[in-house]
């Protein structure tokens, strides 16, 4: 009896791997020739940004003159606190509006879209503080995510026959969607009484609920318990296998490294990298952005110290000559 | 003392106060209970409600029923007033803007100015007669026991009643829906509910129109049931009071605030039975309390009562305690 569930279950994860290696080769194939080089162009983009800057008082938290995502493939976004990911993020699905700049998603702009429109056409997203919806149950969350309801219609609610067998079809996709995210068993609990990691699950098991597209995830892996971030990289890379595509902001490296495509590196606003995970952990201009030009300098040592010291000042006398030479020149 | 104390606790169960209460608790619970919206102005909606009805019948002399339309047109272009500008903002920019928008229509029902449509702070009387001519009860008394009441009382409690048991009862049948799940889920997070690609603002002002407009049912059963209005009975202690009735019931829970609002008043009004009672057989000395000061001592048992709910029962007679419970996290 016990060989006989099994089975289906073993057969349907070779399967899996089976595809999980096409279309995991396919987005690396499609990468492969891409330039490393910031705003590069890619074969099937499904979001081009262009311009995009957004400005707080005097501090321009991003101003991305070019990126684009390609379709089908995991693509991390990654850089130090403040380099402007989780701002670029809001910008981009409609929760914060841009000084300039335009960007577009599968070839319609998109740019000051409301936020649930964004949604609507298929690129929804998650957030950084998970956002689950404590005092519904873990079903009800998971209907919420449904597009389309003849039943949100207040004209419409009062009158459940009109409703309720799109109500039931919807209630078998989240259970089996629950299943799959192994938290079928938790349907008719609060939401609030989830742990933090199951949270992030339900939180992404309800983004799939209306069948996106584009899957934003803000830092998924913050606050999960380890014991969940296999189980949690599986589902990401799971996405993929069914064709969505995946952008996702991460400080967690190893992750990064384990489950992206491609990556894009921001700093101060800017994006200053881009290319395959390895390439791009190898590139100087990443490590500077994250740990500083002089990361390799101990300032215990004095003397290596005041040489480092004179070294910046070098540095920043260089700069401010080169900028009097720009300002002459464009005088 | 008496049995009468007991009588009048019994009668206000289901008295006039208890279904105007009910009515606007309601409503708030439509805007508070399930979408989260702070509405500190459900007193204007039932204002609007009241003088509908009043203005409309003895100064314009127009039969009642374009009063209720016209009170129903005023709660809708209200409540679109106050939530076109503030419901793209941060929940408390609708607390002010409700709770000043309130007194201001109290005052302008007061003002001199507009004395010559509202009465000013007399109010208006001698508007009701078209709905009493309705009444299908001939004269005599109806009912038993505490609630026996003449004919007239009688039609208005019955009207009522009915109102309260179609408004619950369209509760119900709209929160156990789709549309409901949303309004819900705006209370938890309305960013997650945007990300679900929800119209966030759009639900809050259905919420709010929807609540405003059970709120001025309240109105014309209160102006209908006293025959007459006067605008100081719309002050922000009118909304505070829905607000108990709303918490003592339990929010988002459809009978809640019917059962808060019964509490409520048969708590007023067996306190104000007793102590009097006790004043007047001597058992409360004149030296810490005299009959005239048993009104606001009432309320503050009322409060004290309220405070003891919230400290053992804080979810309502009807709420659910795993759901407070999750609050803190």
């Amino acid at each position: 009896m016990a060989g006989d569930t099994h089975a289906p279950a073993a057969a349907g994860a070779t399967q899996q791997t089976g595809q999980q290696g096409t279309r995991k080769e396919a987005a690396t194939r499609a990468l492969a020739d891409v330039p490393r080089v910031p705003g590069a162009k890619k074969p099937d983009p499904v979001l081009v940004a262009d311009g995009v800057v957004r400005r707080f008082g005097g501090l321009t938290a991003v101003s991305v003159d070019h990126v684009e995502i390609q379709r089908g493939a995991i693509t991390a976004l990654i850089g130090p606190n403040g380099a402007g990911k989780t701002t670029f993020f809001n910008l981009l699905t409609g929760f914060d509006r841009p000084d300039e700049g335009k960007w577009s998603f599968d070839g319609t702009d998109l740019a000051r879209v409301p936020a649930h429109k964004v949604a609507r056409r298929g690129m929804v997203r998650t957030f950084q503080l998970t956002k689950a919806l404590s005092r519904l149950t873990v079903l009800q969350n998971m209907l919420l995510g449904a597009s389309g309801q003849k039943g949100e219609s207040l004209l419409r609610a009062a009158f459940a026959g009109i409703w309720r067998s799109q109500e039931k079809a919807n209630t078998e996709r989240a259970m089996e969607l629950l299943g799959r995210f192994k938290l079928d068993k938790k349907a008719d609990d609060f939401a609030g009484s989830l742990s933090g990691g199951q949270r992030k699950l339900l939180e992404m098991a309800r983004a799939l609920m209306s069948d996106p597209q584009v899957v934003m995830l803000d830092e998924p892996m913050a606050g999960v318990n380890p014991a969940l971030t296999q189980s949690l990289l599986g589902h990401v890379k799971d996405l993929r296998e069914q064709g969505m595509t995946v952008l996702f902001v991460e400080h967690d490296m190893d992750m990064v490294r384990d489950i992206s495509d491609w990556v894009v590196v921001m700093a101060q606003g800017k994006v200053v990298a881009e290319g395959p995970p390895d390439s791009v952990m190898a590139d100087p201009a990443v490590i500077e952005a994250y740990l500083g030009g002089h990361h390799d300098v101990s300032l215990a040592d004095e003397a290596a110290a005041a040489e480092l010291e004179k070294e910046i000042e070098a540095e920043v006398e260089a700069e401010i000559a080169q900028d009097d030479a720009k300002d002459g020149h464009a005088r | 003392m008496d049995i009468s104390i007991l009588n009048n606790a019994l009668a206000a169960a289901i008295g006039l106060d208890t279904v105007i209460y009910a009515l606007a608790a309601l409503g708030l619970n439509i805007q508070f209970g399930y979408a989260g919206l702070l509405n500190f102005g459900q007193a204007a909606f039932v204002a609007i409600g009241s003088y509908g009805i009043a203005t409309i019948v003895s100064i314009a002399g127009l039969p009642f029923v374009v009063g209720i339309l016209v009170g129903l047109a005023g709660s809708v272009v209200f409540a679109l007033l106050l939530g076109i500008p503030t419901l793209r903002l941060r929940a408390d920019y609708l607390a002010i803007a409700t709770i000043a928008a309130s007194e201001v229509v109290r005052l302008l029902a007061r003002s001199n100015s507009l004395g010559a449509y509202t009465g000013g702070s007399n109010g208006l009387s001698g508007f009701a007669e078209g709905f009493y001519d309705l009444n299908p009860f001939p004269q005599g008394t109806y009912g038993f026991g505490p609630f026996a009441a003449n004919e007239r009382n009688t039609w208005i409690l019955l009207v009522g009643w009915l109102l309260v048991a179609l408004v619950a009862l369209a509760t119900w049948a709209i929160m156990r829906s789709p549309w409901g799940r949303v309004l819900k889920g705006i209370r938890e997070d309305e960013d997650a509910v945007r990300a679900l690609g929800k119209n966030v603002y759009a639900y809050k002002m259905q919420a709010l129109v929807l609540g405003g407009l059970v709120g001025t049912l309240g109105g014309f059963v209160f102006s209908l049931g006293r025959a007459a209005v006067q605008p100081d009975n719309y002050a922000t202690a009118f909304t505070f009071f829905t607000y108990t009735v709303l918490l003592l019931g339990g929010a988002a829970r459809v009978l809640g605030p019917v059962v808060g609002a019964a509490i409520f008043w048969v708590v007023l009004s067996l306190t104000d039975g007793v102590l009097r009672g006790a004043i007047q057989e001597g058992w409360i000395p004149a030296a810490l309390m005299s009959s005239s000061q048993v009104g606001q001592v009432r309320f503050m048992l009322v409060g004290l009562a309220l405070m003891l709910l919230m400290i053992y029962r804080p979810q309502g007679i009807f709420g659910d305690r795993r759901e407070l419970a999750l609050d803190g996290r």
